[in-house]
């Protein structure tokens, strides 16, 4: 288990991770470096962005760098809709990050279950997905929501589609004013003005939701599918969860059951997943499916600054000290668990956390 | 206890909306002594406030640095930061205007020439009219472009209209209205959503405050 002050490094996660979906019957999945680019511009909806990378292959084909793992997967496997295909990947993907408008290099591990989904598989994927945000920290939580619910409560408002999209936009900023004033210029009843200002703003414990959402959504059969869903996780993973259904973006993507994962001290959402059966179908499969992505590059910054030196101890040494004498204090050193850096001369500006100088011949 | 982090925007209305935050109950006394101090903590409330400038508020709360903050709506629009946006705090109200010298007449067969500080809002607002037009992207006295036939119109701020008027500009459409908004960063209000919900339940108690 770990704390803010035990947090294993990414490489470490990576393996974590790896280690964590084979021990639940998940095998790699090894991706083609490329794909076509022809295969991506017409899947460019459900793509992050529709910058990509290209470039011409040996015979003039156009290709691209891979921006998104879950597309490839749905291509590459075989659909078969009576059984189920678990796959994890570790891959790279290029996208334009936001800040800089720069090609960016993201690391993302991950896992997708194609084929029969059932409320089994979905609570499986669920509680893989807190166990994969334990394995980064211990302060982390995983927010559900049912896109199914939300398209209820939207489409009771009978709007046209411009406007419904701003409406999905409020309830994903969580903006309750916003949504009044539509519902006002819309001429929206104040009962459905009301839940959708509630599904905005309703997120906790399960329990407390599903009883908010009792009186919002009497009979909803969307509403007992998620609860069915919801109840059947174990404690330790009920534990991590809350209800909360401003999760709006990627609906092009994705339906059904959707969640995000979120690590105190990271200020983005580090696991983003949940069904994504429309996708498939305009895929032409007809199986269904369900995964998530953890963003690696996300942890870059609970690690940076976690050690305050370059090293733990430098041992000076010269060429009169003793190879033999300076190999044992290395290995002692290394045995104790510290880093440790051998050199002749100490570079300008390297900090660490202790000296021991062999350069004499013997330690001073 | 965790700190709660709030940006609060450097000037005027950043004072008003410290005033509002205080008598909520999340007072910093320090943060009212003079000094060119920019950041006040209070353990007692649990607070810590820092003075950005305005336009950079959004950037910290959507970087985490702050849990929440108060922004202008004519930010959020401008860079679209991936943040919650909470309340309408319902002060320093102005709006998203369009001027032109006053008699001024739109010639649809050209492309039409805009200055203005907010890229974005102003192609996306001429976007949805299906209109042609050429950005000029200035950061300041954007009232001189059309005078100096830089421009023939601007997309700007207007409060009273003051400026406009002087400089012989008048106000041919209104885009949004704006005032100030309480945002607050995605994963922060996760792990901290007791006191940023208490202090939403306290801020909207007060009647003008929309929620």
């Amino acid at each position: 288990m770990k704390t803010s002050d035990n947090i294993r490094s990414e490489e470490q996660i990576i393996s974590a991770l790896r280690k964590l979906y084979e021990s639940m019957g998940y095998s790699q999945f090894k991706m083609i470096k490329f794909e076509e680019y022809d295969f991506y511009v017409r899947n460019k909806d459900y793509l992050p962005s529709e910058n990509i990378i290209t470039f011409n292959d040996t015979n003039g084909k156009l290709m691209a760098l891979k921006p998104d793992v879950t597309l490839s997967i749905i291509k590459n496997s075989p659909d078969r809709p009576d059984e189920l295909n678990r796959v994890y990947y570790n891959e790279n993907v290029y996208r334009v990050s936001k800040g800089t408008h720069n090609f960016k290099e993201i690391m993302q591990v991950g896992l997708e279950c194609l084929g029969d989904i059932d409320s089994y598989v979905i609570s499986e994927v669920l509680t893989l997905a807190v166990e994969s945000l334990e394995m980064i920290s211990d302060d982390c939580q995983l927010s559900i929501s049912d896109l199914a619910v939300t398209a209820a409560a939207v489409d009771r408002a009978s709007v046209k589609p411009g406007i419904k999209k701003e409406i999905l936009r409020c309830i994903g900023e969580k903006s309750r004013h916003q949504l009044l004033e539509i519902c006002e210029k819309e001429n929206i009843d104040k009962s459905t003005s009301g839940l959708l200002c509630a599904l905005a703003t309703l997120h906790g414990k399960p329990g407390e939701v599903f009883d908010s959402l009792d009186n919002l959504l009497p009979g909803s059969a969307e509403v007992a599918r998620l609860r069915k869903t919801v109840s059947a996780l174990g404690k330790d993973v009920s534990d991590k969860i809350e209800i909360d259904f401003s999760f709006v973006d990627n609906i092009n993507y994705y339906d059904g059951i959707v969640f995000k994962g979120f690590v105190k001290g990271i200020p983005n959402s580090v696991i983003s997943g949940g069904q994504y059966n429309r996708l498939m179908e305009k895929m032409g499969k007809k199986s269904e499916a369900i995964g998530f992505a953890v963003y690696i590059d996300e942890l870059e910054r609970m690690f940076s600054g976690s050690s305050d030196y370059d090293t733990d101890t430098v041992v000076l040494y010269s060429k009169n000290t003793d190879i033999a004498l300076l190999s044992e204090k290395i290995a002692a050193l290394r045995s104790s668990g510290k880093r440790v850096s051998v050199m002749k001369k100490i570079p300008d500006k390297y900090v660490y956390g202790e000296i021991i100088n062999l350069a004499g011949g013997e330690e001073k | 206890m965790d700190m709660l982090n709030i940006a609060l925007p450097k000037g005027r209305l950043g004072e008003k909306v410290y005033d509002m935050f205080e008598s909520a109950g999340f007072g910093c006394p320090s943060i009212r002594e003079p000094g060119r101090k920019l950041i006040f903590e209070n353990e007692e409330t649990g607070v810590r406030y820092f003075w950005a400038k305005p336009s950079d508020v959004a950037i910290y709360v959507e970087r985490g640095a702050a849990d929440i903050g108060v922004a202008g709506k004519d930010i959020l629009l401008e860079y679209s930061p991936d943040v919650y946006e909470l309340l309408d705090l319902n002060i320093g109200k102005c709006r998203m205007a369009v001027a032109a010298p006053a008699g001024f007449r739109d010639d649809r067969r050209k492309t039409l020439k805009v200055a203005t500080k907010f890229t974005n809002i102003a192609s996306n607002y001429y976007n949805s009219l299906g209109r042609d037009i050429d950005i000029v992207h200035l950061n300041g006295s954007i009232e001189i472009a059309p005078i100096l036939g830089l421009t023939d119109v601007i997309v700007d701020i207007v409060e009273t209209g003051a400026t406009l008027r002087e400089n012989n500009l008048e106000v041919i459409e209104t885009i949004v209205p704006i005032s100030a908004r309480l945002i607050a960063n995605k994963s922060g209000f996760r792990f901290k959503s007791e006191s940023i919900e208490k202090l939403v339940n306290k801020l909207s108690e007060k009647a003008e405050i929309r929620q």
